[in-house]
Protein backbone atom coordinates (compact mmCIF):
# COMPACT_ATOMS: atom_id res chain seq x y z
CA UNK A 1 0.00 0.00 0.00
CA UNK A 2 0.92 3.86 -1.10
CA UNK A 3 -1.35 5.55 1.33
CA UNK A 4 -4.12 3.23 2.70
CA UNK A 5 -6.29 5.23 1.64
CA UNK A 6 -9.90 4.52 0.44
CA UNK A 7 -9.06 4.75 -3.01
CA UNK A 8 -6.40 2.85 -3.19
CA UNK A 9 -8.05 -0.05 -1.07
CA UNK A 10 -10.74 0.07 -3.29
CA UNK A 11 -8.87 -0.22 -6.25
CA UNK A 12 -6.48 -2.55 -4.99
CA UNK A 13 -9.27 -4.98 -3.92
CA UNK A 14 -10.16 -5.07 -7.36
CA UNK A 15 -13.57 -3.09 -7.15
CA UNK A 16 -14.79 -0.91 -10.51
CA UNK A 17 -13.57 2.11 -8.83
CA UNK A 18 -15.71 5.52 -8.88
CA UNK A 19 -14.34 9.06 -8.31
CA UNK A 20 -16.34 12.42 -8.33
CA UNK A 21 -15.39 15.93 -8.30
CA UNK A 22 -16.50 19.31 -6.25
CA UNK A 23 -15.12 22.04 -6.87
CA UNK A 24 -14.91 24.84 -4.03
CA UNK A 25 -16.89 28.27 -3.61
CA UNK A 26 -15.38 31.22 -4.93
CA UNK A 27 -15.64 32.43 -0.83
CA UNK A 28 -14.54 31.11 2.59
CA UNK A 29 -17.80 28.57 3.39
CA UNK A 30 -17.03 25.34 5.09
CA UNK A 31 -20.29 24.49 5.16
CA UNK A 32 -20.43 24.94 1.22
CA UNK A 33 -17.97 22.17 1.01
CA UNK A 34 -19.63 19.92 3.36
CA UNK A 35 -22.85 19.97 1.91
CA UNK A 36 -21.49 19.17 -1.76
CA UNK A 37 -19.25 16.58 0.39
CA UNK A 38 -22.16 14.90 2.01
CA UNK A 39 -24.23 14.74 -1.70
CA UNK A 40 -21.27 12.54 -2.91
CA UNK A 41 -20.77 10.89 0.61
CA UNK A 42 -22.44 7.62 -1.02
CA UNK A 43 -21.65 6.77 -4.30
CA UNK A 44 -17.93 7.73 -4.76
CA UNK A 45 -15.02 5.98 -2.98
CA UNK A 46 -13.03 9.51 -2.98
CA UNK A 47 -13.65 13.13 -3.92
CA UNK A 48 -11.20 15.27 -6.04
CA UNK A 49 -11.25 19.31 -5.11
CA UNK A 50 -9.83 21.17 -7.74
CA UNK A 51 -7.30 23.65 -7.27
CA UNK A 52 -8.52 26.77 -9.16
CA UNK A 53 -9.96 24.58 -12.16
CA UNK A 54 -9.53 27.02 -15.11
CA UNK A 55 -7.22 28.84 -13.10
CA UNK A 56 -10.76 31.33 -11.23
CA UNK A 57 -9.51 31.83 -7.67
CA UNK A 58 -11.49 29.46 -5.02
CA UNK A 59 -10.61 28.04 -2.07
CA UNK A 60 -7.81 26.10 -1.77
CA UNK A 61 -7.47 22.70 -2.49
CA UNK A 62 -5.97 22.10 0.55
CA UNK A 63 -8.54 23.58 3.08
CA UNK A 64 -11.17 21.65 1.15
CA UNK A 65 -9.79 18.46 1.59
CA UNK A 66 -9.15 19.28 5.20
CA UNK A 67 -12.49 19.54 5.55
CA UNK A 68 -13.69 16.53 4.10
CA UNK A 69 -11.05 14.70 6.11
CA UNK A 70 -13.09 16.18 8.94
CA UNK A 71 -15.87 14.41 8.06
CA UNK A 72 -14.81 11.38 7.32
CA UNK A 73 -14.42 11.25 3.34
CA UNK A 74 -11.20 10.70 1.30
CA UNK A 75 -10.35 13.40 -0.60
CA UNK A 76 -8.10 13.46 -3.70
CA UNK A 77 -6.28 16.99 -3.48
CA UNK A 78 -5.25 18.29 -6.76
CA UNK A 79 -2.09 20.03 -7.16
CA UNK A 80 -1.69 22.37 -9.90
CA UNK A 81 1.90 23.77 -11.25
CA UNK A 82 0.58 26.62 -12.26
CA UNK A 83 0.46 28.53 -9.20
CA UNK A 84 3.71 27.15 -7.06
CA UNK A 85 7.08 26.81 -6.79
CA UNK A 86 8.73 23.82 -5.52
CA UNK A 87 8.86 25.40 -1.98
CA UNK A 88 5.55 26.10 -1.74
CA UNK A 89 4.61 22.66 -3.67
CA UNK A 90 6.40 20.65 -0.71
CA UNK A 91 5.19 22.70 2.06
CA UNK A 92 1.61 22.32 0.93
CA UNK A 93 2.25 18.57 0.48
CA UNK A 94 3.58 18.46 3.73
CA UNK A 95 0.77 20.35 5.18
CA UNK A 96 -1.87 17.81 3.24
CA UNK A 97 -0.07 15.12 4.97
CA UNK A 98 -0.52 16.82 8.48
CA UNK A 99 -3.90 16.77 7.66
CA UNK A 100 -4.42 13.27 6.72
CA UNK A 101 -5.33 13.29 2.82
CA UNK A 102 -3.64 10.45 1.50
CA UNK A 103 -4.37 11.50 -2.45
CA UNK A 104 -2.45 13.59 -4.58
CA UNK A 105 -3.63 14.14 -8.32
CA UNK A 106 -1.06 16.04 -9.72
CA UNK A 107 -1.46 18.65 -12.81
CA UNK A 108 -0.12 20.99 -15.69
CA UNK A 109 -3.01 23.04 -14.71
CA UNK A 110 -4.99 25.46 -17.02
CA UNK A 111 -3.28 28.45 -18.42
CA UNK A 112 -4.32 31.19 -16.16
CA UNK A 113 -5.70 32.79 -19.40
CA UNK A 114 -8.64 31.23 -18.89
CA UNK A 115 -9.18 32.45 -15.55
CA UNK A 116 -10.31 35.43 -13.93
CA UNK A 117 -6.82 36.80 -13.50
CA UNK A 118 -5.44 36.94 -17.01
CA UNK A 119 -2.66 39.24 -16.51
CA UNK A 120 -1.14 36.86 -13.94
CA UNK A 121 2.24 35.61 -13.42
CA UNK A 122 2.36 32.24 -14.12
CA UNK A 123 4.52 30.22 -12.09
CA UNK A 124 5.68 26.10 -13.87
CA UNK A 125 8.56 25.98 -11.78
CA UNK A 126 7.85 22.09 -12.53
CA UNK A 127 5.84 20.30 -14.69
CA UNK A 128 3.69 17.80 -13.96
CA UNK A 129 5.89 14.88 -14.78
CA UNK A 130 8.45 16.80 -12.41
CA UNK A 131 6.04 16.74 -9.39
CA UNK A 132 4.97 13.54 -9.95
CA UNK A 133 8.40 12.23 -9.53
CA UNK A 134 9.30 14.75 -6.64
CA UNK A 135 5.97 13.48 -4.75
CA UNK A 136 7.20 9.80 -5.21
CA UNK A 137 10.40 10.69 -4.06
CA UNK A 138 9.23 12.46 -0.54
CA UNK A 139 7.15 9.52 -0.24
CA UNK A 140 9.49 6.73 -1.11
CA UNK A 141 12.80 8.04 -0.35
CA UNK A 142 11.62 10.73 1.94
CA UNK A 143 13.79 13.51 0.93
CA UNK A 144 12.64 16.88 -0.87
CA UNK A 145 14.04 17.58 -4.10
CA UNK A 146 17.04 19.21 -3.13
CA UNK A 147 18.01 16.15 -1.38
CA UNK A 148 17.43 17.04 2.35
CA UNK A 149 15.35 14.77 4.80
CA UNK A 150 11.97 14.58 5.02
CA UNK A 151 11.55 14.46 8.99
CA UNK A 152 8.35 12.60 8.57
CA UNK A 153 6.46 9.64 6.18
CA UNK A 154 4.85 11.34 3.48
CA UNK A 155 2.03 8.66 2.21
CA UNK A 156 0.49 9.67 -0.46
CA UNK A 157 -1.50 7.79 -3.59
CA UNK A 158 -0.04 9.65 -6.51
CA UNK A 159 -2.33 10.37 -9.22
CA UNK A 160 -1.81 12.28 -12.75
CA UNK A 161 -3.95 12.74 -15.99
CA UNK A 162 -4.23 11.87 -19.40
CA UNK A 163 -6.20 12.80 -22.02
CA UNK A 164 -6.41 10.28 -25.09
CA UNK A 165 -7.93 12.80 -26.96
CA UNK A 166 -5.16 15.41 -26.99
CA UNK A 167 -2.33 15.59 -30.16
CA UNK A 168 -0.05 14.23 -31.04
CA UNK A 169 -2.74 10.90 -30.63
CA UNK A 170 0.34 8.60 -31.20
CA UNK A 171 2.70 10.25 -28.37
CA UNK A 172 -0.38 10.31 -25.73
CA UNK A 173 0.26 6.57 -24.21
CA UNK A 174 4.06 7.50 -24.61
CA UNK A 175 3.49 9.98 -21.94
CA UNK A 176 1.08 8.05 -20.04
CA UNK A 177 4.27 5.31 -19.65
CA UNK A 178 6.44 8.25 -18.73
CA UNK A 179 4.03 9.63 -15.80
CA UNK A 180 3.94 5.33 -14.90
CA UNK A 181 7.54 5.63 -14.82
CA UNK A 182 7.81 9.25 -12.85
CA UNK A 183 5.73 7.35 -10.34
CA UNK A 184 1.93 7.53 -10.51
CA UNK A 185 0.13 5.34 -9.35
CA UNK A 186 -3.43 5.87 -10.67
CA UNK A 187 -5.22 8.05 -13.85
CA UNK A 188 -8.01 10.37 -14.35
CA UNK A 189 -8.35 10.80 -17.90
CA UNK A 190 -10.06 13.79 -19.86
CA UNK A 191 -13.61 13.63 -20.41
CA UNK A 192 -14.81 10.81 -22.66
CA UNK A 193 -17.63 11.27 -25.07
CA UNK A 194 -15.79 9.28 -28.23
CA UNK A 195 -15.76 6.15 -26.03
CA UNK A 196 -14.39 4.48 -29.90
CA UNK A 197 -11.31 6.46 -29.29
CA UNK A 198 -10.46 6.51 -25.88
CA UNK A 199 -10.88 2.11 -26.99
CA UNK A 200 -8.10 2.58 -29.46
CA UNK A 201 -6.25 4.80 -26.97
CA UNK A 202 -6.32 1.51 -24.01
CA UNK A 203 -5.68 -0.51 -26.71
CA UNK A 204 -2.50 0.84 -26.76
CA UNK A 205 -1.95 1.50 -23.12
CA UNK A 206 -2.90 -2.69 -22.62
CA UNK A 207 -0.26 -3.32 -25.30
CA UNK A 208 2.14 -1.33 -23.56
CA UNK A 209 1.33 -3.62 -20.00
CA UNK A 210 0.92 0.06 -18.80
CA UNK A 211 -2.80 -0.96 -17.66
CA UNK A 212 -0.59 -3.65 -15.24
CA UNK A 213 1.28 -1.07 -14.21
CA UNK A 214 -1.76 1.76 -12.75
CA UNK A 215 -4.81 2.12 -12.09
CA UNK A 216 -7.03 3.55 -14.74
CA UNK A 217 -9.97 6.00 -14.30
CA UNK A 218 -11.67 7.08 -17.23
CA UNK A 219 -12.96 10.57 -16.87
CA UNK A 220 -16.93 11.61 -17.42
CA UNK A 221 -18.45 14.70 -17.69
CA UNK A 222 -22.40 15.19 -17.47
CA UNK A 223 -23.60 17.23 -20.05
CA UNK A 224 -26.31 19.71 -18.21
CA UNK A 225 -27.80 21.60 -21.62
CA UNK A 226 -27.48 21.59 -25.11
CA UNK A 227 -25.23 24.92 -24.45
CA UNK A 228 -22.75 22.84 -22.78
CA UNK A 229 -22.49 20.27 -25.27
CA UNK A 230 -22.29 22.68 -28.19
CA UNK A 231 -19.66 24.96 -26.17
CA UNK A 232 -17.35 21.94 -24.90
CA UNK A 233 -17.60 20.88 -28.95
CA UNK A 234 -16.18 24.57 -29.78
CA UNK A 235 -14.05 25.61 -27.29
CA UNK A 236 -12.28 23.14 -24.83
CA UNK A 237 -9.09 21.84 -26.78
CA UNK A 238 -8.35 18.52 -25.79
CA UNK A 239 -12.08 17.60 -25.72
CA UNK A 240 -13.42 15.25 -28.48
CA UNK A 241 -17.41 15.92 -28.42
CA UNK A 242 -18.64 13.95 -31.20
CA UNK A 243 -21.59 15.09 -33.13
CA UNK A 244 -23.72 12.83 -32.37
CA UNK A 245 -24.05 13.61 -28.70
CA UNK A 246 -24.53 17.19 -29.42
CA UNK A 247 -27.18 15.87 -32.14
CA UNK A 248 -28.91 13.78 -29.12
CA UNK A 249 -28.69 16.80 -26.82
CA UNK A 250 -30.58 19.24 -29.22
CA UNK A 251 -33.50 16.16 -30.33
CA UNK A 252 -33.99 15.66 -26.54
CA UNK A 253 -36.42 16.33 -24.86
CA UNK A 254 -35.27 17.13 -21.43
CA UNK A 255 -32.07 18.15 -21.76
CA UNK A 256 -30.61 17.04 -18.00
CA UNK A 257 -31.94 13.73 -18.83
CA UNK A 258 -30.58 13.52 -21.50
CA UNK A 259 -27.32 14.07 -20.66
CA UNK A 260 -27.52 11.53 -17.63
CA UNK A 261 -28.22 8.88 -20.11
CA UNK A 262 -25.38 9.71 -22.48
CA UNK A 263 -23.26 9.58 -19.23
CA UNK A 264 -24.54 6.34 -18.05
CA UNK A 265 -24.47 4.43 -21.23
CA UNK A 266 -21.02 5.87 -21.49
CA UNK A 267 -20.11 4.51 -18.01
CA UNK A 268 -21.40 1.36 -19.08
CA UNK A 269 -19.08 0.95 -22.30
CA UNK A 270 -16.20 2.03 -20.51
CA UNK A 271 -17.16 -0.93 -18.03
CA UNK A 272 -16.59 -3.18 -20.73
CA UNK A 273 -13.04 -2.02 -21.68
CA UNK A 274 -10.28 -4.28 -20.47
CA UNK A 275 -7.59 -1.94 -18.24
CA UNK A 276 -10.53 0.30 -17.42
CA UNK A 277 -10.72 0.18 -13.32
CA UNK A 278 -13.13 3.17 -12.50
CA UNK A 279 -14.49 6.47 -13.32
CA UNK A 280 -14.06 9.91 -12.47
CA UNK A 281 -17.16 12.21 -12.78
CA UNK A 282 -16.55 15.67 -12.97
CA UNK A 283 -19.73 17.42 -12.66
CA UNK A 284 -18.73 20.55 -10.99
CA UNK A 285 -21.74 22.62 -10.16
CA UNK A 286 -23.64 19.94 -10.51
CA UNK A 287 -22.57 17.60 -7.82
CA UNK A 288 -26.27 16.41 -6.92
CA UNK A 289 -26.32 14.82 -10.59
CA UNK A 290 -23.22 12.51 -9.64
CA UNK A 291 -26.42 9.86 -7.04
CA UNK A 292 -28.21 9.65 -9.88
CA UNK A 293 -25.80 8.68 -12.01
CA UNK A 294 -24.04 6.21 -9.79
CA UNK A 295 -27.11 4.38 -9.28
CA UNK A 296 -28.19 4.31 -12.63
CA UNK A 297 -25.08 2.94 -13.77
CA UNK A 298 -25.54 0.32 -11.25
CA UNK A 299 -22.35 1.29 -9.46
CA UNK A 300 -24.03 1.42 -5.64
CA UNK A 301 -23.55 0.87 -3.23
CA UNK A 302 -20.08 1.69 -3.07
CA UNK A 303 -17.69 -1.18 -1.16
CA UNK A 304 -16.44 -0.59 2.37
CA UNK A 305 -12.91 -1.84 2.55
CA UNK B 1 17.77 39.86 -32.06
CA UNK B 2 15.51 41.61 -29.75
CA UNK B 3 12.05 42.91 -30.79
CA UNK B 4 10.36 45.85 -29.33
CA UNK B 5 7.29 47.58 -30.49
CA UNK B 6 6.29 51.60 -30.30
CA UNK B 7 4.76 52.48 -27.13
CA UNK B 8 1.27 54.12 -27.96
CA UNK B 9 1.70 58.14 -28.86
CA UNK B 10 -0.76 59.39 -26.07
CA UNK B 11 1.74 57.31 -23.39
CA UNK B 12 4.71 58.82 -25.28
CA UNK B 13 3.30 62.10 -25.17
CA UNK B 14 2.09 61.85 -21.42
CA UNK B 15 5.48 61.31 -20.47
CA UNK B 16 6.79 64.18 -22.03
CA UNK B 17 4.13 66.75 -20.86
CA UNK B 18 6.63 68.65 -18.90
CA UNK B 19 9.34 69.01 -21.25
CA UNK B 20 10.17 71.43 -24.09
CA UNK B 21 12.75 70.41 -26.13
CA UNK B 22 12.75 66.71 -26.94
CA UNK B 23 15.58 64.34 -28.31
CA UNK B 24 14.23 61.38 -30.05
CA UNK B 25 17.24 59.13 -30.12
CA UNK B 26 16.92 56.09 -32.51
CA UNK B 27 19.20 52.83 -32.64
CA UNK B 28 20.71 50.97 -35.75
CA UNK B 29 21.00 47.63 -34.70
CA UNK B 30 17.98 45.56 -33.58
CA UNK B 31 15.04 47.81 -33.51
CA UNK B 32 15.63 49.50 -36.96
CA UNK B 33 15.39 45.89 -38.63
CA UNK B 34 12.47 45.09 -36.95
CA UNK B 35 11.02 48.19 -37.81
CA UNK B 36 10.42 49.66 -34.52
CA UNK B 37 13.44 52.33 -33.13
CA UNK B 38 15.50 53.03 -36.36
CA UNK B 39 16.17 56.02 -38.12
CA UNK B 40 12.85 55.83 -40.19
CA UNK B 41 11.04 55.37 -36.97
CA UNK B 42 12.69 58.42 -35.38
CA UNK B 43 11.55 60.37 -38.13
CA UNK B 44 8.10 59.01 -38.22
CA UNK B 45 7.64 59.42 -34.66
CA UNK B 46 9.09 62.91 -34.28
CA UNK B 47 6.33 64.18 -36.77
CA UNK B 48 4.09 62.38 -35.10
CA UNK B 49 4.77 64.34 -31.84
CA UNK B 50 4.88 68.04 -33.58
CA UNK B 51 1.57 67.46 -34.89
CA UNK B 52 0.44 66.29 -31.88
CA UNK B 53 1.59 68.74 -29.55
CA UNK B 54 0.93 71.62 -31.88
CA UNK B 55 -2.57 70.39 -31.98
CA UNK B 56 -2.76 70.78 -28.31
CA UNK B 57 -1.90 74.48 -28.48
CA UNK B 58 2.07 73.17 -27.32
CA UNK B 59 5.14 74.62 -28.60
CA UNK B 60 7.72 72.00 -28.15
CA UNK B 61 10.76 70.95 -30.07
CA UNK B 62 12.13 67.62 -31.23
CA UNK B 63 15.02 66.79 -32.25
CA UNK B 64 15.60 63.85 -34.23
CA UNK B 65 19.03 61.67 -34.02
CA UNK B 66 19.75 57.60 -34.77
CA UNK B 67 23.20 56.01 -33.37
CA UNK B 68 24.55 52.76 -34.37
CA UNK B 69 24.08 50.69 -31.36
CA UNK B 70 22.70 52.59 -28.39
CA UNK B 71 23.69 49.75 -25.54
CA UNK B 72 27.33 50.88 -26.12
CA UNK B 73 28.91 53.74 -24.40
CA UNK B 74 30.84 54.59 -27.55
CA UNK B 75 28.71 55.36 -30.59
CA UNK B 76 26.43 57.31 -27.63
CA UNK B 77 29.32 59.55 -27.37
CA UNK B 78 28.35 60.74 -30.65
CA UNK B 79 25.33 62.57 -29.57
CA UNK B 80 26.42 64.04 -26.15
CA UNK B 81 25.98 67.22 -27.49
CA UNK B 82 22.28 66.90 -28.44
CA UNK B 83 21.85 65.05 -25.13
CA UNK B 84 23.09 68.19 -23.08
CA UNK B 85 20.70 70.30 -25.31
CA UNK B 86 17.42 68.36 -24.89
CA UNK B 87 15.39 68.50 -21.93
CA UNK B 88 14.67 65.05 -22.16
CA UNK B 89 15.20 62.10 -24.34
CA UNK B 90 13.10 59.22 -26.22
CA UNK B 91 14.93 56.69 -26.66
CA UNK B 92 13.74 54.46 -29.32
CA UNK B 93 16.12 51.32 -28.49
CA UNK B 94 15.51 48.76 -26.47
CA UNK B 95 15.45 48.85 -22.89
CA UNK B 96 19.23 48.05 -22.59
CA UNK B 97 19.71 51.51 -24.99
CA UNK B 98 17.56 53.17 -22.77
CA UNK B 99 19.26 52.16 -19.29
CA UNK B 100 22.50 52.97 -20.85
CA UNK B 101 21.77 56.28 -21.42
CA UNK B 102 20.53 57.12 -18.38
CA UNK B 103 23.75 55.56 -16.97
CA UNK B 104 26.00 57.42 -19.37
CA UNK B 105 24.13 60.80 -19.03
CA UNK B 106 23.25 60.80 -15.18
CA UNK B 107 22.29 64.19 -15.40
CA UNK B 108 19.83 63.95 -18.04
CA UNK B 109 16.18 61.70 -18.07
CA UNK B 110 15.91 59.22 -20.77
CA UNK B 111 12.63 57.76 -21.25
CA UNK B 112 11.55 54.17 -23.21
CA UNK B 113 9.60 54.90 -26.19
CA UNK B 114 9.03 51.40 -27.17
CA UNK B 115 8.20 47.92 -25.22
CA UNK B 116 10.84 45.98 -25.38
CA UNK B 117 9.00 42.70 -26.20
CA UNK B 118 11.09 39.39 -26.86
CA UNK B 119 14.06 37.45 -28.10
CA UNK B 120 13.07 36.75 -31.36
CA UNK B 121 12.92 36.21 -35.48
CA UNK B 122 11.12 37.54 -38.51
CA UNK B 123 8.72 34.76 -39.70
CA UNK B 124 6.89 36.72 -42.46
CA UNK B 125 7.23 39.88 -43.58
CA UNK B 126 5.63 42.43 -40.71
CA UNK B 127 5.66 39.16 -38.54
CA UNK B 128 7.96 37.95 -35.12
CA UNK B 129 7.70 35.08 -32.87
CA UNK B 130 9.71 34.85 -30.13
CA UNK B 131 12.25 32.13 -29.60
CA UNK B 132 14.18 32.73 -27.03
CA UNK B 133 14.06 33.27 -23.14
CA UNK B 134 17.65 33.64 -21.80
CA UNK B 135 17.30 31.23 -19.41
CA UNK B 136 20.79 31.01 -19.20
CA UNK B 137 20.77 26.68 -19.46
CA UNK B 138 19.82 25.83 -23.29
CA UNK B 139 17.58 22.53 -24.00
CA UNK B 140 17.63 22.95 -27.86
CA UNK B 141 19.67 19.78 -27.86
CA UNK B 142 17.08 17.96 -26.08
CA UNK B 143 14.16 19.35 -28.07
CA UNK B 144 15.19 19.12 -31.78
CA UNK B 145 16.14 22.72 -31.99
CA UNK B 146 12.43 24.36 -31.13
CA UNK B 147 12.83 26.08 -27.54
CA UNK B 148 9.59 24.83 -25.25
CA UNK B 149 10.99 27.41 -22.82
CA UNK B 150 9.92 30.42 -24.66
CA UNK B 151 7.44 28.63 -27.08
CA UNK B 152 5.40 27.01 -24.85
CA UNK B 153 2.89 28.66 -22.72
CA UNK B 154 3.70 26.37 -19.59
CA UNK B 155 7.48 26.21 -20.54
CA UNK B 156 6.98 22.72 -20.01
CA UNK B 157 9.84 19.82 -19.96
CA UNK B 158 7.96 17.25 -21.01
CA UNK B 159 5.01 17.90 -23.43
CA UNK B 160 2.41 18.26 -25.11
CA UNK B 161 0.03 19.10 -22.55
CA UNK B 162 -3.97 18.01 -22.45
CA UNK B 163 -4.50 21.17 -24.30
CA UNK B 164 -2.12 20.45 -27.26
CA UNK B 165 -4.90 20.05 -30.11
CA UNK B 166 -4.00 19.65 -33.99
CA UNK B 167 -0.76 21.04 -33.58
CA UNK B 168 -2.17 24.26 -31.50
CA UNK B 169 -1.39 25.68 -28.20
CA UNK B 170 -4.17 25.51 -25.88
CA UNK B 171 -3.47 28.99 -24.78
CA UNK B 172 -4.29 30.38 -28.27
CA UNK B 173 -5.67 28.66 -31.81
CA UNK B 174 -2.97 30.84 -33.59
CA UNK B 175 -0.25 29.61 -31.91
CA UNK B 176 1.80 26.40 -32.99
CA UNK B 177 2.27 24.23 -29.67
CA UNK B 178 5.67 24.24 -28.97
CA UNK B 179 5.77 20.25 -28.15
CA UNK B 180 4.35 19.36 -30.96
CA UNK B 181 6.60 20.93 -32.97
CA UNK B 182 9.03 18.93 -31.33
CA UNK B 183 7.41 15.95 -31.34
CA UNK B 184 7.19 16.29 -35.48
CA UNK B 185 10.85 17.30 -35.23
CA UNK B 186 12.43 14.55 -33.36
CA UNK B 187 9.93 11.82 -35.12
CA UNK B 188 11.50 12.94 -38.64
CA UNK B 189 15.01 12.78 -37.37
CA UNK B 190 14.13 9.61 -35.72
CA UNK B 191 15.12 10.53 -31.86
CA UNK B 192 12.01 10.28 -30.29
CA UNK B 193 13.84 8.67 -27.72
CA UNK B 194 14.88 12.30 -26.22
CA UNK B 195 11.56 12.77 -25.70
CA UNK B 196 10.50 10.04 -23.60
CA UNK B 197 12.84 10.99 -20.91
CA UNK B 198 12.49 12.38 -18.00
CA UNK B 199 14.06 15.29 -17.54
CA UNK B 200 15.41 16.65 -13.74
CA UNK B 201 13.78 19.89 -12.42
CA UNK B 202 15.57 22.85 -14.18
CA UNK B 203 17.84 25.24 -12.47
CA UNK B 204 16.40 28.42 -12.72
CA UNK B 205 18.82 29.80 -10.93
CA UNK B 206 20.58 30.40 -14.12
CA UNK B 207 17.42 32.30 -15.62
CA UNK B 208 16.31 35.93 -14.06
CA UNK B 209 15.64 33.91 -10.73
CA UNK B 210 18.78 34.25 -9.79
CA UNK B 211 18.78 37.59 -9.51
CA UNK B 212 20.52 39.53 -12.12
CA UNK B 213 22.77 37.78 -13.82
CA UNK B 214 26.72 38.78 -15.25
CA UNK B 215 29.34 37.41 -17.14
CA UNK B 216 32.71 37.72 -16.30
CA UNK B 217 35.34 36.28 -19.08
CA UNK B 218 38.85 36.79 -17.44
CA UNK B 219 40.35 35.98 -20.66
CA UNK B 220 38.75 39.23 -22.23
CA UNK B 221 38.82 41.71 -19.25
CA UNK B 222 41.70 44.45 -19.45
CA UNK B 223 41.34 45.13 -15.96
CA UNK B 224 39.57 44.97 -12.57
CA UNK B 225 35.71 45.17 -13.09
CA UNK B 226 33.51 47.74 -11.35
CA UNK B 227 31.10 46.43 -9.22
CA UNK B 228 27.65 46.34 -10.04
CA UNK B 229 25.56 49.79 -10.22
S1 LIG C 1 -0.56 23.22 -25.89
FE1 LIG C 1 1.63 22.91 -26.29
S2 LIG C 1 2.56 24.95 -26.24
FE2 LIG C 1 0.52 25.14 -25.35
S3 LIG C 1 0.85 24.93 -23.14
FE3 LIG C 1 0.39 22.86 -23.90
S4 LIG C 1 2.37 21.94 -24.40
FE4 LIG C 1 2.71 24.15 -24.15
Amino acid sequence: MKSGSNLERVLEEGYFAVTAELGPPKGGSAEFIRRKAEVLRNCCDAINVTDNQTAVVRMCSLAACGILKEIGLDPVMQMVCRDRNRIAMQSDILGAVALGVQNLLCLSGDHQKFGNHPTSKNVYDLDSMQLIRMVRDMRDQRTFLSGDKVTSEVPLFIGAAANPYADPFEFRVARLAMKVEAGADFIQTQGVFDVKKFAQWMQMVRDQGLDEKVYILAGLIPIKSIGMARYMQKYVSGLSVPDEIVKRMEQAKDAKEEGVKICVETIEQLRDIPGVRGVHIMAVAWEEIVPVIAEEAKLLPRPIV
Amino acid sequence: MIIAEQKPLDEIKSMIADYQKVLILGCGTCVTICFAGGEKEVGTLASALRMATKLDGQNKEFVEATVQRQCEYEFNEEVAELVQEADVVISLACGIGVQTMNEQFPGKLTLPGLNTTFLGQPVEQGVWDERCQACGDCVLYLTGGVCPISRCAKSLLHGPCGGSQNGKCEVDPETDCAWHLIYDRLKALGRLDLMTKLRPAKDWSKARHGGTRRIVREDLKLQEVAPRA
